[in-house]
Parts: C-alpha cells; structure tokens; sequence
C-alpha cells in the first residue's frame, strides 16, 4: 500500500506541475491577446480600414454556335472601345476634342461623358466609344504619348453572320433585366449579356461559362492598389446544331418571294432539323447594343410579326394536309379500301347544312388514292361523317398534332386538335357532326404548326415511327437524343403506303394539284400534299357573285400550304411550307417546297453528321 | 500485491446520473456555444451552412458524451488495446487508399460525417499509455527499458501521419505522448535529453524531409513579411483581424475582415480571429477563463481518482484538450507557425467536435467511477 500512496503523491505532484503549465500558457496566449487589441489595436484597427481586397468579376467567353459542319452562327468579335479616366486628365473637355482629331466622335457623345464623369469617381474609366475599327484604334494607339489618360481595350461582342438566315432559330442575347437574375454572380456584372430568345436562351447555361476572379487590393475609396491572384474565366461550350447553314439561307431567301411565310426541312429517319425558316426576319446583329424604339416598334407592330419564328409559333388550319389523317383513321377503321370509291359531284348535303366541295363541278368516283390526288373534299365529308371526330383526332395525335412536340425552342407552341372534350369544356356545347365534317379538311378549330406538319409528314414515310424534331446532339438535348431508335407506332405498312402513292400521284400524277412543281431530274421526284387554310368563311354571296380570293385584301385571302417528302422511292427528307395569305397551295406553297426539297437532295446534309463535327 | 477485480461497491444508473459533474457539462456547452455564435456570424448572420449542423453533431456528440460516461471505467480499461490497434489500422486504410489513387486524404467518408483516423488516434494514444503505466511501479517509470513500449505506442501512430503528411497532428501526438510520460512520473532528466534531442533533429528534419509547403510555412511563420501575399497572407489578415477588434470588439456580425473574407479558414482554424475580432479583449478572456476552468475540472477529477488508469486517463485527455487549444490560438495570433489544426469545440468540423466530446465522456466516466477497482 506504500507504493500506491507514493505514487499517488508524485501524480498529484506532477498533476499541479502541469496545471500550472497550462496556466503559464494560457497566460502567454492573454498577455498576447491584449497585446494584439490593446497595445497594438490602433495600428491594425488602421490597417483593416484601409486594407480590403477586392474580387474582381471576369466575364467568361460566350460559347460558339455552330452549323452540322461546323460552320460558325453565332460567334463573339473583339469590341474595341476607347477609355478616359478622368483623374488623368487635365481638363477633360479638352481632352475629348483632343481625340475628335483621331477618331469619329459627336459633341453629343462628349458631352455624354462630362455628365458621366461628374456622377462617378474620378479614377473610374468611362467608355467614350465603343465599336472601333482597327483604323481607328490603330489612330488612337499610335497618338497615345498626346493623349493621356486615354486607353484602349476590347470586349467582346456577340455577332450572327448568317444574321436575319437565323435570327428565330440562335435568336439573340441582350442585357439581364431585374427578374432573371438569379444565382449566378455574372449576371449582375455591368454589361453581361445572356440569351434572350432561341438557342441562347435555350442552352444559356452551357453557352455562359463559368467566372473568372482577380483579387485586387484596394484602398479606402476603392482604387486598385496592385493585384493579388487571379483565376482564369471557363469560356461557354460550344453549340453544335442539326442546321445546314446553307440549307437555312436557300430556305430563307426562297421565302422572301412572298411577304409572309415559315418552312421546315428535316429528316424523316432521325429528326434531325436541317432549316426551320420564318420570313421576314430581323438582325440580331443590331440587337446586341440596345435596339432603338422606333425600329423596335416597327418589328412588333408589322402584321408578317417579323420577331415570330412562325415555323414552331404560327398556329394555322392544316387545310387539305390533314386529308391523309382522315385517310389513314378510315383505313384503320376499315371504312375504306383502296377500291372503294365514293361519288363527289362538287355539294355534299348533312342535315340541313351543304357542304362544298373546292371543285364546284365535283370530281365523280373517287377512291382513297385519287382523293389525295385531286384533293376532294367530298370523300373526306363523307368519311368523316361515318367515322365521327374521336377517331379522327385519335389518329391525327399519334402523328404529332394538337400538342408540342418537346423540341429545344421555348417558342414551340402546341397548335390544336379538337375534340368533344375540348369543345363541351371550352364552350359548354356539344359537338356538333358538321364540325366534324369541316375538321376532316383541316378546317374549323384544327390548328398546326409548320413544325408539325412537317413531322406529321415524316411519320407517314419512314415506315411509322414516331420521330420527333431536334437541333442539338443529345448531351445538350436530354428529351430528343441523336440517332435515337424511335419507337415503331400503331400503323400498318400497307396502310401507310396507300397514302404515300396518292401523296406521290398530288405530284407527278396529270390529274395531281401540284403537277406544276414536279422534279424532272432523275431521282429527286417527291410527294406531298397541297392545303389552302381559309382564314375566313366563304358566304354564299361571294360563291354565287364567283369572288376571286386573290381580289381581297391581303390579311383575307386563303393561306397556302404543302407538306412533302423526298425522294419517292426511299424517303429520307420531309418538308413542310406555309406562306400566309398565299391564296393557293399548289400556285405559292408547292413552288417553294418543291425549290427546298431539290436543295435539301443534292446537299444531302445527313451524310456529314453532326458527330463527327464533335469529334 | 496483487487486487482481485472486485464487484463490492456496484453503483446504480441513478447513483452513477447523480454522480455526473454537471459543471463540467455545463462549461463544455458553454463553449460549445461560442463555437455556435461565432460559426452564425462567419456564415454572415445566417444558421447554415455551418451553425445548424455544428448544433446537431454536438447534440448526438452530448448524447455519445453521457453514454461513454455512464460505462464503467473498467469496460473502458479492457478496450484499450482493440480501440488503439482498430485506429492504426484506419489509418493504415486512409494511407492505402491515398496510395491507390484518391489523391491526399486524411479522412473515410462515413456518410453522415468523414471520419478523420488521425483525430480519433488522439485519444486512443493516451488510452493506450494509461492503459501500460497503469500497472507502473515508481521503480519502473525509472528504468529505460521499460518505456521502450510507451515509445513504440507513441511512435507507430506518429509514422504514419506524417505519411499522410500531417507534420501538425503527428507533432501534437508526439506531445501528447510527452505529457503522459511525465505525468506517469518518467525522469524529468528524461524529458530534458529529449528536448536536446528535438532541437538536434529539427535542422536534418527541415532539410531532407519536409514538404516545399511545410518549409515555406515555417519561413513565413519566422518572417510572415516574406510573403506577405502567399501563405503569411493568413497570419498578417488574422492579427490584423484580432488586432482590430480592440478591448471591445467590433461587434456580433461586425467584424469586416472576416467579413470580407480575407481569412479563407474562417469557419475551421480560424474561428478564434473571428470571435476575438467580434468580441474584442472581453470576449477572448471570457472564452480563456472557461477553457482554464475545463483545464482545471479535468485536473481535480483526475487527482481525486483512486485508480492509476483513471488518474492517467483523465489527466491526460484533459492535458491532450488544452495542447489542441493552446496550438490552435498561438497559431492565429501569430506565436507560431500556421499548422491546421481545428480550435476543439469550437471549429466547424464533425470528428472534432465528436472527438472533443468523447474525450470528456472518458473523463466523466473517470470521475463516476473513481472509485472502481482495476487489476493491475
């Protein structure tokens, strides 16, 4: 028991020794402490005043646009611009008219800059011009000795070379406003644009990039003392598209032709979109620094809506379009046969109601091929009636109409296929069976996009697979991959190639609507079908006074309409082309899809992938 | 003499509640809650993402305190040897797999917190050394050959942090194990030799071992102005940010170096700047005098224990607690070179936070059962 007690003890001992070591530290880290704040805490309280670092935003690189073969959309050109810091300048007035010797500048821009300068820091570079030629910052640079407190620097600049060609599809970026920004920093950088509409909207966030920083010391009032670390800006992913660059110029200069009009070319086995035109258009060129009022106004207030992509955003009556729809629903139905034949002698009579058809004299014995063929609408009043709208719109929903599509532009819209649903829920009336008898010609409530129509053309001749349009490879597009296996549709072959032979005879048939526009090249003939969407009724006193459409005001005549495919023999292409107002499809629409579709053949833009641009 | 393990004198869950020192707890939480304040205030006035979780982990860490307090000593003296071997063997799996190609990493994610080994190595150090002198005579702690082991216990954990490299925890073990040799009653004429040792060693050390980032730490830490944008850039911003708060400080959520972040550690290492600046001279002493008070508890515990394993355990977590503080604010002050290490309690981390609990688990459960009997 001693030796516990011993040891016991010479613990306690050492316990003490170290308590009083503890103390002795803790006392050394106060005496310090005091030190630091109380001896010393005037020095540092001066230095944390005066010392602050700043974190310097670097605005990262827009990322590129490019075409499927790579060929630049939407790139950034160097902005150069002159600076003046006003603390280094005598007098500042003087020193402006100094640089008028140089450079272009107005009295106004000058007096700009005075009211500028009295608002901000003296040491705070103001931008005099933006916008310089090399001449002119060559001018300036070369004359810095005389000029002091003038610099030179350059920014960059979004510009589109394909301007108005692809003004709706890129659209266009501009200035964060108040309500888009958001979480990222960069937004409230003075200055930092980001996507407004089509692609730059869409991909922003990959287009962006990520900021760089400086870190600069500064002092009281902010002035850079000497810079501390910097990290470098992470530019913004490039953008591949499915666009044919060239493709989409020939689309968009074919349509200037006519006033107001959209078309889409893709393909019928990928979905890929090779043009999506809308005419007229703007330049996004002219955008980048603030547009003035007036010409803003102007593109609002046109009734072509040049601002519109009217080939995924204009709504229009499919008109005789929609005639394979209606076949393809009676087929399935077994209604009709390619045999059967139904008599047209131009009316057709259903309760009290006449319908007519577009060839006063009628067609006499129509079957399903020749119906497609001359376009006649009786066959299709009197399908329709026995077939009734639900089977109709059943069948016009599996080949994409009445709701969008998913494709990469914000601006999509849905267009409509009417239902009894839709119409007890809109109006709280019944269907009436004459509205079904003027939907089977795509008139009355039944709306669609270009961008559908086109689709609705590509689902009928790839063999009935569900393919849906995009424009980026599927790392960018997570809901409309590249190469993806479409899933094979509810629809039989023979049914499908019924309605291809009468889409192929609209064309190169002698009794076709669109026998005008063939292809006589060897191996480049098409098909399709011809539409005029009435965009008001035709009264009896027009019918019986022969009032031609082409004599009314332009906003009352007809749309013209043709959906197509190409070649015949294996389709690969499918188009579509809406011209508002164009009165006829096969006088104004069949032309231009006919111009498109040879184009799009000898181009041939499939075979350089957008892959292997990638890669 | 040898005592048998005796069962008389059992004590009841209740007794053993009663028994808790609930001013001890009471100083643990008190700081902790400093910690809390100062993490609201480094997060700009806001809970997350630092203050809210700090919370919780101290919650489930009280409750783990409580139960390790609760479990007789005597459990605890039989697990020394698997919980001391179980942590080389972590660390020997953090090595491994920083080897394998996970780059530098001083922690296992765990899910819920990444377990640093290094941290927990801490404390199963001193266990494991109170654990061997506890069956110490007087006549042995004199005799060299007997602290062969102790050196080996210290040194094998020493190895391999500073694989990792850690040259900071691997020196606080190293003084760890130092204290426990002297409060185990090893010669002071021992400790003496050591240190002329150490002062030998350091030199070779520096030149051949240490990694280019090490060096320039101990070079700015002797001429901080050297470098006053690269590393000294920490230790000029902290002083300037303590100095600045003044006898008064600058006030909850006013302190504009943290602010502005010119301390990028500012919720872990350099979280004593932060208070200080905020707080000034009144809350720095006021948080000093509740860490001597911790200090000071720890050491009446352990000198009231009747055991030698509990004497030695609670002591030497207690020394173990205060070297982490003591290193961690001489670093922020500017007394030595900057080393990472986190301010216990306080600093933003999990398994500092669950460490610092468990230690003081260990030293309650010291405290309760002071009176059991353990075989030696």
């Amino acid at each position: 028991m001693r030796g516990e007690q011993e040891q016991s003890k010479l613990f306690t001992r050492r316990a003490v020794i170290m308590g009083v070591m503890q103390t002795a530290v803790l006392g050394v880290l106060g005496g310090r402490l005091a030190w630091l704040q109380v001896v010393q805490g005037a020095k540092y309280k001066t230095l944390s005043d005066k010392n602050r670092i700043n974190m310097k935003m670097l605005a990262p690189s827009r990322g590129t646009i490019v075409d499927r073969y790579g060929v630049p959309l939407a790139v950034n050109n160097q902005n150069f611009r002159v600076l003046v810091v006003p603390e280094q300048v005598k007098d500042l007035k003087q020193a402006l008219l100094l640089l008028q010797k140089y450079i272009d500048i107005t009295d106004r821009d000058i007096e700009k800059v005075i009211k500028e300068s009295k608002r901000s820091s003296k040491f705070v570079p103001l931008e005099v011009k933006d916008e310089l030629t090399w001449d002119e910052v060559a001018k300036v640079e070369v004359n810095l000795p005389d000029l002091p407190g003038l610099s030179t620097d350059s920014g960059e600049r979004r510009t589109y070379p394909l301007a108005e060609a692809t003004a709706h599809v890129i659209g266009f970026v501009g200035a964060v406003n108040k309500a888009e920004i958001g979480e990222d920093p960069l937004l409230s950088l003075p200055g930092f644009k980001i996507g407004k509409t089509g692609i730059e909207k869409r991909y922003d966030d990959v287009l962006r990039g990520e900021k760089g920083t400086s870190q600069v010391e500064v002092n009281v009032v902010g002035r850079e003392v000497r810079q501390l670390d910097t990290s470098k800006s992470k530019p913004g992913r490039r953008v591949i598209l499915s666009l044919d660059g060239e493709l989409q110029r020939f689309a968009q200069n074919r349509l200037a032709a006519e006033r107001s009009a959209s078309a889409v070319v893709m393909d019928v086995h990928t979905g890929a979109v090779y043009a999506l035109a809308s005419y007229p258009s703007f330049d996004p060129n002219a955008f980048f620094s603030g547009i003035p009022f007036d010409i803003w106004e102007e593109l609002n207030t046109d009734p072509a809506h040049p601002m519109i992509n009217k080939a995924i955003a204009g709504q229009y009556p499919p008109a005789s379009t929609f005639k394979m729809v209606v076949a393809l629903a009676g087929l399935r139905a077994g209604l009709i046969t390619p045999g059967r034949t139904t008599y047209c002698n131009g009316k057709y009579k259903y309760g009290n109601g006449l319908f007519h058809c577009w060839r006063p004299s009628g067609h006499g014995a129509v079957n399903v091929e020749k119906s497609l063929a001359v376009s006649c609408d009786v066959f299709y009043y009197q399908l329709a009636t026995e077939l009734g709208i639900e089977r109709i719109a059943e069948e016009a929903r599996l080949f994409g109409m009445g709701e969008a599509l998913g494709f990469e532009l914000n601006e999509e819209r849905p267009g409509l296929m009417p239902d009894k649903k839709w119409k007890l829920g809109r109006t709280g009336k019944n269907w009436q069976p004459g509205e079904t008898i003027i939907s089977s010609i795509g008139q009355g409530s039944v709306l669609a996009t270009p961008l559908q129509l086109a689709v609705m053309v590509a689902r009928m001749v790839n063999g009935g697979y569900a393919v849906k349009p995009w424009m980026t490879a599927d790392d960018l597009a997570p809901n409309a991959a590249f190469k993806k296996e479409w899933p094979k549709m509810d629809v039989t072959e023979e049914h499908l190639n019924i309605v291809k032979k009468g889409m192929v005879r609209v064309v190169n048939g002698s009794d076709g609507t669109a026998r005008g526009s063939q292809i006589k090249e060897e191996g480049f003939a098409f098909g399709g079908k011809t539409g005029t969407g009435q965009v008001q009724r035709i009264t009896m006193a027009q019918r019986r006074a022969g009032v031609k459409n082409e004599d009314l005001s332009w906003q009352q005549r007809h749309h013209a309409l043709f959906v197509g495919f190409a070649p015949v023999e294996a389709p690969r292409y499918a188009v579509s082309v809406v011209v508002e107002h164009g009165v006829g499809g096969s006088k104004a629409a069949a032309p231009i899809a006919s111009d498109l579709l040879l184009e799009v053949q000898r181009r041939k833009p499939e075979s350089s992938g957008v892959t292997e641009v990638m890669a | 003499m040898k005592r048998g393990l005796s069962l008389h004198n059992e004590q009841t869950l209740a007794d053993k509640v009663r028994h808790i020192n609930w001013g001890f707890v009471m100083l643990i939480t008190l700081v902790s809650c400093i910690g809390f304040a100062a993490l609201y205030s480094a997060a700009g006035g806001s809970f997350s993402p630092w203050a809210s979780k700090q919370i919780m982990r101290f919650c489930v860490g009280l409750v783990g305190m409580f139960i390790i307090a609760l479990i007789d000593i005597k459990w605890w003296f039989r697990l020394v040897w698997p919980a001391y071997f179980g942590c080389i063997l972590l660390l020997v799996i953090v090595e491994a797999m920083g080897r394998v190609g996970m780059g530098a990493q001083r922690w296992i994610d765990l899910g819920f917190i990444q377990l640093q080994p290094s941290e927990i190595m801490k404390i199963t150090v001193v266990m494991a050394l109170a654990r061997y002198f506890h069956a110490a005579t007087i006549k042995d702690m004199r005799r060299i050959f007997f602290l062969i082991v102790p050196a080996l216990i210290i040194l094998a954990p020493v190895g391999l942090v500073l694989l990792q490299p850690d040259l900071g925890t691997s020196l606080m073990i190293v003084m760890a194990g130092g204290a426990m040799l002297f409060i185990a009653g090893a010669s002071i004429w021992l400790f003496i030799l050591g240190f002329g040792a150490v002062a030998a060693i350091i030199p070779t050390y520096y030149n051949f071992f240490m990694h280019p980032y090490q060096k320039k730490r101990v070079m700015t830490f002797l001429d901080p102005e050297s470098d006053p944008l690269g590393s000294g850039y920490h230790i000029t911003q902290s002083k300037i940010a303590i100095g600045s708060g003044g006898i008064e400080g600058k006030g909850f959520l006013e302190g504009s170096q943290s602010r502005l972040n010119f301390l990028p550690e500012k919720q872990t290492d350099f979280i004593f700047t932060l208070w200080v600046e905020e707080h000034g001279l009144f809350g720095g002493a006021l948080l000093l005098v509740l860490l001597a008070l911790i200090f000071y508890y720890g050491i009446w515990i352990a000198t009231r224990c009747r055991h030698q394993f509990g004497r030695l355990l609670a002591l030497g977590l207690t020394v173990n607690f205060s070297i982490y503080t003591f290193i961690n604010i001489a670093m922020v002050m500017g007394l030595i070179p900057v080393v990472g290490a986190p301010l216990p309690l306080i600093s933003y981390g999990g398994t500092s936070m669950l460490a610092a609990l468990a230690s003081f688990g260990l030293i309650l459960s010291c405290s309760i059962h002071y009176d059991s009997k353990i075989a030696r």
